[in-house]
């Protein structure tokens, strides 16, 4: 219990410095949003107009940081983030719930796959070692050497524009309606095959090399060999003794990975115009959009506190060794 | 369960009959065009209920030869000749080396039970004690759960250990209380053989003469056979009814425990009874052995103790020395050295009577 409590003192004091950073980090930045708009709007809006902005985004008053600072954390706990410049008068809220689903979704599903994959894959190799399985590694080490983009590229190009089995951008037909109908689902993961196929391919040689090293590693402890001089059969010697080990950094790694994921991938989301938070911290940060960059920023902090979180408790629930006090 | 058989026999009067015959076992490690002999042709019998110590330095094969007559020799290890002939207790004889999977690991445990060296490292960290005890019964019994748990409580108790212990993690017993634990499991199928790898190494002295003499009382109860590996020659003087002194990838002496510590025949035996203070008697000089162990991977042509012998001659040059008769033709004694040849004369501190 003491555990617990001082896990969650720690997260409570890195979240605070997380939102802290959070809004000090765009104040640092060279520019101004409204002089951004200004050239934006290229010559649209009268530059008189530029006061009148000014006193619309609440960028008039002379206020003091600390005073920012309170008026923040208030507007943050009412779950406020403010209004996007961007976007304007969307909230940031708003703009960020569109896109963040995709991304967690497309990226979420093809982690856990590609996670799933290499961590089975490098189980087998890893415990027959020196046969020619280990001939997988060079093949699926090449895919993530190779740049994304270009991963990216060669699959449509493939897939898409030749063999026209998957379209080569978007995340769902914009002919339809989004709906919760089996259609459209069907479309969205039509659209999303490609994308994470891709990802798959380039991050699946992370996850076999860990496994298969820690596979090794394991392999060579005594209480392997003393499973194996039980005569328990060849499944629980791999499984309940070699891999239930060999997984313990894996996991830690995996949930750190699930955090990064509402990061987004960039390049994935414009190599295959796919509207993900990604593309979207991207145009903020082009824009001078404080307030959606500072709503990313949070958005992306938290989600990687929270999977630290769920790293801590999964942890602890898989190795009793960490759940001793002291 | 145990009562029926710990009255199979005393373990004092040794009937000779074997349960592990170890024959011209050979062991190669490395698998290119040089390969390293770490075992070369060795040969040794346990007999039931017997306690067989094997002693050497640090590299001389012991452990080596422990994991090969037991097939779990890892990479890159390699078997390249000998058999492993295993005495059931009806009689029936099959070799180890030559068992299918399948029937070797159904025989694992059942037959031989290992202890090994490792006691921190020996239980996996992320079961509880009493699973790993109870996964070993049940992958050979068809016994549930809880029938298997409850016989890991009984063998806790049987070492000594309380059976609430059932349900603690490894890393929340002591050293002792691991290597107990493993004892206790190796016994969990009442084996007919015990291998204990140096089993008392990594423990204070005092928790070692405690888990000795939980075996030594362990074995008069059950019965069972014990190969005893370990450096402490002083440790085995005490508790083995046998002793083979290895050198070199090589079995250089082999005699009743007794006799070998007043009356050692081989150079290195006696090398080696001399670098440890005795327990009891007159006191003597210590002398460590000069030199070094030899490398394995270039072993010289002859007697592979000749570097480090007094008494070399070029006899020990010539050729490698087997086990055979000593110069005394004494009975259940074996060693391999030129002295004993008959064309020399043999030392006086080899020759005791």
């Amino acid at each position: 219990m003491r555990f617990v409590v001082r896990r969650g003192i720690f997260y409570l004091i890195t979240a605070w410095a997380a939102v802290t950073i959070n809004f000090v980090l765009p104040r640092l930045m060279p520019g101004d949003p409204v002089a951004a708009l200004l050239a934006k709007s290229q010559g649209q809006i009268d530059s008189s107009a530029e006061d009148a902005i000014r006193l619309l985004f609440g960028l008039d008053q002379d206020a003091s940081i600390w005073q920012q600072y309170v008026d923040y954390w208030g507007l943050l706990l009412h779950g406020n983030l403010g209004v996007s410049f961007m976007n304007f008068p969307t909230p940031v809220t708003e703009v960020i719930a569109q896109s963040l689903p995709w991304t967690v979704g497309l990226v979420g599903i093809a982690t856990v796959i590609s996670f799933t994959l290499g961590t089975l894959v490098g189980m087998g190799i890893g415990w027959r070692r020196g046969t020619w399985a280990d001939g997988l590694l060079p093949a699926t080490t090449f895919f993530s050497a190779v740049p994304y983009f270009w991963l990216g590229l060669i699959a449509i190009a493939l897939f898409s524009v030749t063999l026209g089995w998957f379209p080569a951008s978007g995340s769902y037909d914009r002919s339809m309606i989004p709906a919760l109908t089996p259609e459209f689902a069907g479309s969205v993961i039509r659209y999303g095959t490609l994308p994470a196929f891709t990802i798959v391919l380039s991050s699946v040689s992370g996850w076999i090399l860990g496994m298969r090293n820690m596979m090794v590693t394991v392999s060579s402890e005594d209480y392997v060999t003393v499973a194996q001089a039980k005569g328990l059969p060849e499944r629980s010697v791999v499984v309940g003794y070699a891999a239930r080990n060999a997984i313990l950094p894996q996991m830690s790694s995996f949930t750190l990975a699930l955090g990064f994921i509402v990061g987004g991938t960039l390049i994935m989301e414009m190599v295959f115009s796919y509207q993900g938070i990604g593309f979207l911290l991207y145009q903020a940060v082009g824009n001078h959009d404080y307030p959606l960059m500072q709503g990313c920023f949070l958005v992306i902090t938290l989600a990687v506190l929270v999977a630290n979180m769920a790293a801590d408790v999964i942890y602890a629930v898989l190795d009793p060794r960490t759940r001793q006090e002291g | 369960m145990t009562a029926t058989v710990s009255d199979r026999r005393p373990p004092a009067v040794p009937e000779r009959t074997p349960v592990l015959e170890i024959e011209n076992l050979s062991v190669d490690y490395g698998y290119d065009d040089d390969p390293a002999h770490v075992l070369r042709g060795v040969s040794l019998t346990l007999h039931r209920g017997e306690v067989l110590g094997l002693a050497g330095e640090s590299g001389c094969g012991k452990s080596t030869l422990a994991y090969a007559a037991t097939r779990l020799l890892p990479p890159p290890g390699l078997v390249t000749g000998g058999r492993v002939m295993f005495t059931d207790r009806d009689g029936s004889r099959s070799d180890v080396l030559a068992l299918s999977d399948a029937e070797l690991r159904a025989a694992r445990w059942q037959d031989v039970a290992i202890v090994f060296q490792g006691a921190m490292n020996s239980l996996n960290p992320v079961f509880r004690v009493g699973r790993q005890i109870a996964d070993g019964i049940r992958a050979h019994r068809s016994v549930g759960r809880r029938e298997a748990l409850d016989r890991a409580a009984e063998l806790l108790e049987m070492v000594g250990i309380s059976p609430d212990r059932l349900r603690d993690y490894p890393h929340q017993l002591s050293g002792g209380m691991r290597q107990r634990v493993m004892i206790a499991m190796a016994l969990a199928l009442e084996p007919q053989v015990l291998l204990m790898d140096e089993p008392t190494t990594a423990l204070d002295v005092v928790m070692q003469r405690q888990i000795v003499e939980q075996i030594a009382e362990l074995r008069e109860r059950l019965g069972f056979a014990v190969v005893f590996i370990t450096h402490d020659v002083s440790l085995l003087i005490e508790m083995a009814d046998r002793i083979a002194i290895m050198y070199a990838g090589e079995i250089v002496e082999d005699a009743p425990a007794r006799e070998i510590y007043q009356r050692p025949r081989h150079p290195y035996s006696s090398a080696l009874l001399h670098s440890f203070p005795p327990l009891r008697g007159a006191r003597r000089e210590l002398s460590g052995i000069p030199g070094a162990p030899p490398n394995m991977a270039h072993l010289p042509t002859g007697c592979p103790f000749v570097p480090r012998c007094p008494h070399a001659a070029d006899a020990c040059r010539a050729g490698r020395p087997t086990l055979g008769p000593t110069a005394f033709a004494e009975a259940g004694r074996s060693v391999a050295c030129t002295l004993h040849d008959g064309a020399r004369e043999v030392p006086q501190e080899l020759a005791q009577r």
